[in-house]
């Protein structure tokens, strides 16, 4: 499910905002960077906005962010929405007793922590991130979450790469996605 | 005459504001972390509390909206936490500051001094242009070593730095008051 099936005018000028860069952070591997769209206070703002129309009125009691570019966007969504922010964090980055929840990698493992506490039995939650690839660490943040007994409502993305087929790791939760890079 | 302009927000304008006690208390203190002896001030409770961290973003953006900053700089990874809603409500450009090998075109790098060994602060070229006017954020000021390696970078690609500006500042940053004859602007101190 993507925006740009919408038209929504501003999805346009998102897309273009963002810059490829080829072959990091290693070979063969086409870079989906959003740094440049944040140097555009206008398509960033279309961003945000894109995503608070969606998720407004809709009772999003969390959103939660995965480090470190999910910390970028997740934030401005929260306030806007109502919604407290809570940070999905590499390990041993948050101080107070956490949660861990690990994932398989190409190469490895890697684990994602949340803070006990910050999330409640009941709360309904969003999963922000810049970009859904394997889907490995949306599944990771989505665990977290329903381990403590949150409702995930929803998995949002500014850039979903279809070809890898994340969106079929999600155990059924919706995604939603601003633009597609193939 | 420049007026005297005093680094903590309660005496800046804001004596007796409500919001900042509300900030502070909604600020967790986690001892012994990362290392015994550390009292660690913990914003990730004041995320969880939408009307102290959306009036800490109001602050911020009340001071700032009519300074002409066309940038906002932020500290990986805390400052991505408030310098993206900040930029977003003045109109400026956000541009994250991040420890090496993350960001993924050219770069600039800052190395800095820590207590035992270095560090080094990334910024990716061409983000930011001669003449602009930048804000500095990040959650916390301790040493002010991160703070001043940031506004290196800024000053390197010819920008002016106009002010840092954090949530929380530790004893070591008072008395400074500027870094590197920047202004600081902090909102509370640390808690117990």
């Amino acid at each position: 499910m993507s925006a740009c099936k919408d038209q929504d005018p501003r999805i346009h000028g998102i897309k273009t905002k963002i810059r490829v860069v080829p072959n990091f952070p290693k070979p063969g591997i086409m870079f989906q960077d959003i740094t440049t769209l944040l140097l555009d206070p206008k398509a960033f703002k279309d961003t945000i906005d894109l995503f608070v129309e969606r998720y407004k009125g809709k009772n999003i009691s969390v959103v939660a962010g995965i480090e470190a570019r999910g910390f970028i966007f997740g934030p401005p969504i929260a306030l806007a929405i109502g919604a407290k922010f809570v940070p999905l964090r590499k390990p041993r980055k948050l101080p107070g007793k956490v949660i861990s929840e690990e994932y398989i990698l190409e190469y490895g493992r890697d684990c994602l922590e949340m803070h006990v506490g910050a999330v409640e039995p009941g709360d309904r939650a969003l999963v922000v991130d810049d970009l859904i690839a394997t889907g490995g660490t949306l599944c990771a943040a989505m665990n977290l979450l329903e381990r403590v007994g949150a409702e995930v409502v929803e998995c949002a993305c500014v850039i979903e790469l279809p070809e890898l087929k994340g969106r079929d790791r999600l155990n059924g939760k919706p995604l939603y996605i601003l633009v597609e890079y193939h | 005459m420049e007026k005297k302009r005093e680094m903590f927000a309660g005496e800046n304008g804001l004596q007796g504001d409500p919001r900042l006690k509300a900030i502070s208390e909604a600020i967790r203190v986690v001892p012994h972390f990362p290392k015994p002896g550390i009292m660690f001030q913990d914003i990730t409770t004041l995320l969880l509390d939408h009307k102290a961290f959306k009036d800490t973003v109001d602050i911020f953006v009340d001071r700032y909206r009519d300074m002409g900053i066309s940038v906002v700089a932020g500290v990986e990874a805390r400052g991505f936490m408030f310098g993206p809603s900040i930029a977003l409500a003045i109109g400026a450009k956000f541009v994250p500051l991040r420890k090496p090998k993350k960001l993924p075109g050219e770069v600039i790098s800052e190395a800095y001094v820590l207590e035992y060994g270095t560090d080094c602060l990334e910024m990716h070229v061409g983000a930011v242009q001669r003449g602009e006017r930048a804000l500095v954020i990040d959650d916390l000021i301790a040493t002010g070593g991160t703070l001043c390696a940031a506004i290196k970078l800024l000053e390197r690609v010819g920008a002016e730095v106009v002010e840092c500006a954090c949530v929380i500042g530790l004893p070591e940053a008072k008395g400074q008051c500027r870094l590197n004859g920047k202004p600081l602007y902090i909102l509370v101190e640390p808690r117990k």
